[in-house]
């Protein structure tokens, strides 16, 4: 951490986005965390994603547990809403906040302590539910607050400084694979080339993204035998594709070799062009996805990239056929129509 | 590109701005940061080895350093280096014990100094301790040249200037003031090791238009008549008053007028008010007093009646810009202006001249009857003959003059050891880390946001009736604190350990300023291309580029708008990072006797 505060100044001649923030405006307090901690790489790939999707801070709401990562909200979109809820009960309290205003960009900030752990049950839930928000995960392996425990998404044979992990591994993007979540990506703190536009695209994603991020813990997990080390992941990283993020009325230059794209257009119009590193690899096949993953796992490599994706996603609202307008706009007038209303609908259940 | 050679010491030197800009290169952010510590004789004495007349300069200094200031590029305004430097003068204890003492033994060499001016007085103060026999030469009979008979004394107090000059004259060189050189062969001849010429631009330039003969009684060249003013043989002028030209002379004219009877001032340029060649705060302070500049109006003819200067005629004139965008002034095709006033000070320039050197002196002369002199060395084509100050190159300030009085100095102590004078001895300089703790540092890191603080001035009502009052007032302690704390530190360098970096981008992500990026190499142009935050800036600083990393990539940090608030370094997990103080002190003469 550092004790004097980021100072006000900004270069020249900083951009501005086209709701007339810089990408400044998008920060939060200065963070608490370990220097050259991977997750405040995250916070500023989420800063960068927010300026250059031009949304307003104000529609934003940000989520979280408890954990090094959970901390991270305070460090970016100092501007928007938030709530830092109790250990592993993100998706609970995300998930009545969705409910009662559709309308807001709803982000869950967890870490692999805070959703494998004991939120393991509240993110299983919230992913086979399809809520409308992009969950993501900073995995690093261990719990930092504690001084560097493995948590459960350490790997089996993984060593810290102090210790080898022997039990086997919870796969997050595997889990979330299973259970239904329509968008899936895995990527790494240290790429924000590549991880930018895969959070944008979980932004604009309309139904449930999950992103795990591989996010080194400098101080208790960056050994050179550690899986979720800075080298290691450099070293491994089977990145299947990279998105370029398109926006609708942006040019569409064609500098790719043909059969190497991919476009993918989501609800909003969006369009997510996908440079195929993999060939082979088709983010629209859930079950061989998860069959790759596992191949590759087994292979001692980290997949990266966009995983899954299904375009045409639904949520929860959609389930629960809920009315357009955000519940919490509803006046008297809308949830009280008067008592004919209400004997017609009784009349219904007789 | 090729990385950064930072054992080169122009690198960094380059990255201290105000440092690269000042003449006599003053550490600058070192004597701020003094200042800060209320360590204000610390911070003269820095001042003093490296521009010998730190209260002089401190109130009347041209301040090249302020325009490069990096402050300049990241908010409004520069730090006030200019008046901080006077901060330390005032409030410095005695200092006397501070100072080089006489040579205990004379080296056996002699050398004449001609003019007692700033440049003359730097050549003796880097002789003097050596062993030199210095003799100083001028015309007027006390030490300071232009920095007494030109700068008026509300601008420059008498003591101040008196203080400096003693500095010097303490260390007990024979002076010969009172006494003018008329001959240069006579002055060789009489055996003297070295001559240092640093006798000015003394001549004020002339305006010779229809009237300037018949009416010349009330009509006076600026420098000669602002000298007669501070050695108290002008005590008035006429009411009504109009001075020529836009320099920083007619402003100090202008001024003086106004306190010796001059009601109505005024000063006329011929350029626009923009183009005017008087520094924007010498101008501010001619409006302050109620001295209206007008522009654009290029001087006739002088009117006269009865052998009595009436007034000027002026041609109204605008500017019209070629293709090449260079200005001409042209006719306006309005009616001439004419101007009614009982005196006329003339500033429009003033030119050196030598009289005095005989064209058979072995010296040879250029194409402006100019003696040739050698840019670094200072040398004439006569090798005992050394020139510095205005006498060199024309008309600049003392700063320049100063900094060719400590080059001229160590040349002239090359030549009388018969060594080359083209072998500059390098400068003193050192890189030190300024880490205390994990997030300490030896310096205060935390960035000012204080816009540029205002000097206090004494009001006109007593300014105005009292030619010998000094105006500005000077920054308070308090003030002076806020102020130092405005500077950037520039000196405290970011310097990158490639094979510490894990390539986390937590300096990336940290930096207010963005000028940190990884990026794969390429030429210094397209590289220029991949930044983050691309300069809009013409280019003043470099790029500091490392080796290639891990990953291929290179780090490159534009070096233009960086705060050097070490936050790279703080957030830095590995150390690849650190903050390093950068100290330079050009190389001088006395440095051998001093223990510099």
């Amino acid at each position: 951490m550092t004790y004097i505060a980021k100072p006000k100044f900004v270069h020249p001649g900083l951009k501005k986005n086209s709701v007339g923030f810089t990408h400044r405006d998008y920060e939060g307090r200065i963070s608490t965390l370990c220097a050259g901690c991977g997750h405040d790489s995250i916070s500023a790939a989420l800063i960068e994603t927010f300026f250059e999707l031009d949304i307003q801070p104000h529609r934003v709401a940000k989520f979280s547990g408890i954990g090094c990562s959970s901390k991270t909200p305070d460090y970016f979109l100092g501007q928007s809403h938030g709530f830092n809820s109790v250990h592993g009960r993100m998706p609970s309290v995300l998930t009545g906040a969705n409910l009662a205003n559709r309308d807001l960009i709803y982000i869950g900030v967890s870490g692999d302590g805070d959703s494998a752990s004991i939120g393991l049950g509240q993110f299983a839930h919230c992913v086979r539910r399809g809520l409308n928000m992009t969950y993501i995960c900073e995995n690093n392996g261990v719990y930092g607050l504690t001084k560097g425990q493995f948590s459960a998404t350490a790997d089996k044979g993984s060593r810290s400084k102090t210790a080898v992990n022997n039990d086997q591994p919870i796969d997050l993007v595997g889990m979330a694979l299973l259970l239904g979540a329509t968008y899936v990506g895995r990527s790494f703190s240290g790429d924000k080339k590549q991880l930018v536009p895969l959070l944008k695209g979980a932004i604009l994603h309309k139904g449930m993204a999950v992103i795990d991020i591989v996010s080194p813990c400098v101080q208790f997990n960056n050994s050179p035998q550690s899986t979720k080390s800075y080298d290691f992941v450099r070293e491994h990283n089977d990145a299947v594709n990279r998105i370029d993020f398109i926006v609708p009325r942006a040019e569409i230059k064609a500098d790719y070799e043909p059969g190497t794209i991919t476009e993918v257009r989501q609800h909003d119009g969006s369009i997510l062009r996908l440079n195929k590193l993999d060939p082979a690899y088709d983010p629209h096949d859930r079950s061989k996805a998860m069959a790759y993953l596992q191949e590759r796992h087994a292979a001692g490599e980290v997949v990266t990239g966009l995983l899954y994706i299904e375009e045409n996603a639904d949520d929860l609202h959609h389930h629960l056929n809920t009315a357009k307008t955000p519940l919490n706009q509803l006046n008297e007038k809308a949830l009280c129509p008067g008592s004919a209303k209400l004997a017609a609908l009784n009349d219904e259940y007789r | 590109m090729k990385p950064t050679d930072i054992t080169d010491p122009n690198y960094f030197h380059k990255v201290v701005d105000c440092q690269w800009a000042c003449p006599a290169h003053t550490p600058v952010p070192e004597y701020i940061r003094l200042i800060a510590q209320q360590r204000y004789s610390d911070a003269y004495m820095i001042n003093w080895w490296s521009n010998v007349f730190p209260g002089v300069l401190g109130r009347t200094c041209d301040r090249p350093c302020e325009p490069a200031c990096r402050r300049g590029r990241i908010e409004e305004e520069p730090v006030a280096i200019c008046r901080l430097k006077r901060v330390a003068a005032d409030n410095k204890d005695d200092v006397h014990a501070r100072m080089p003492q006489p040579a205990a033994q004379k080296n056996g060499k002699r050398v004449a100094l001609i003019g007692a001016g700033p440049a003359s007085l730097t050549v003796a103060r880097d002789l003097l301790p050596l062993g030199y026999a210095v003799t100083i030469y001028d015309a007027d009979p006390f030490a300071g040249g232009m920095m007494r008979t030109q700068i008026p004394k509300f601008r420059l107090p008498e003591n101040v200037l008196d203080e400096e000059c003693n500095y010097i004259l303490d260390l007990k060189p024979e002076t010969k003031f009172g006494t003018r050189i008329e001959s240069m062969k006579a002055l060789l001849a009489e055996g003297y090791d070295a001559v240092f010429v640093g006798s000015g631009a003394p001549r004020g330039r002339e305006l010779e238009i229809p009237g300037r003969k018949e009416a010349s009684a009330n009509i006076h060249i600026g420098i000669d008549w602002l000298s007669s003013v501070s050695f108290g043989h002008t005590t008035s002028i006429g009411k009504r008053v109009i001075v020529l030209g836009g320099g920083n002379t007619a402003m100090d004219c202008c001024r003086t007028s106004r306190r010796l009877g001059g009601d109505d001032v005024k000063v006329v340029v011929r350029s626009g008010f923009e183009e005017m060649k008087a520094s924007p705060w010498e101008k501010d302070d001619a409006q302050r007093e109620g001295i209206p500049i007008h522009n654009f109006l290029v001087p006739k003819e002088f009117t006269h009646k009865d052998g009595k200067l009436t007034g000027v005629i002026f041609e109204k004139v605008k500017a019209e810009y070629d293709a090449k965008g260079r200005r001409k002034l042209v006719n306006a095709g309005e009616p001439d202006v004419h101007m009614e006033c009982d005196d006329v000070l003339v500033a429009v320039g003033q030119e050196n001249a030598f009289p005095w050197i005989e064209k058979d002196a072995g010296l040879e002369f250029d194409e402006w009857h100019m003696p040739k002199v050698d840019d670094v060395t200072f040398q004439s084509t006569n090798p005992k003959v050394f020139f510095g100050g205005d006498a060199a190159f024309g008309p600049k300030n003392i700063i320049w003059a100063v900094a060719h009085g400590h080059e001229a100095a160590l040349s002239i102590d090359l030549f009388c050891n018969g060594k080359d004078v083209k072998q500059r001895p390098a400068p003193h300089v050192t890189l030190t880390s300024q880490k205390m703790g994990i997030h300490d540092w030896s310096y205060d890191n935390d960035v000012s946001l204080d816009l540029r603080y205002k000097v206090p001035h004494a009001p006109n009502e007593l300014t105005l009736r009292n030619v010998n009052m000094e105006v500005e007032l000077g920054f308070t302690r308090e003030l002076g604190f806020k102020e130092a704390m405005r500077c950037l530190n520039c000196d405290v360098e970011t310097v990158f350990e490639k094979n510490l970096c894990i390539e986390c981008d937590a300096c990336v992500d940290i930096c207010p300023v963005d000028c940190i990026t990884f990026t794969p190499n390429d030429p210094e142009p397209v590289l220029r291309t991949h930044l983050t935050a691309p300069t809009n800036n013409p280019q003043t600083q470099d790029l500091y580029v490392s080796d290639e990393l891990k990953t291929g990539r290179v780090l490159v940090k534009d070096e233009d708008v960086c705060l050097h608030c070490g936050l790279c370094a703080e957030r830095c997990p590995t150390g690849a990072w650190d903050m390093k103080q950068f100290y330079l002190k050009t190389a001088k003469a006395c440095d051998r006797a001093v223990g510099a």
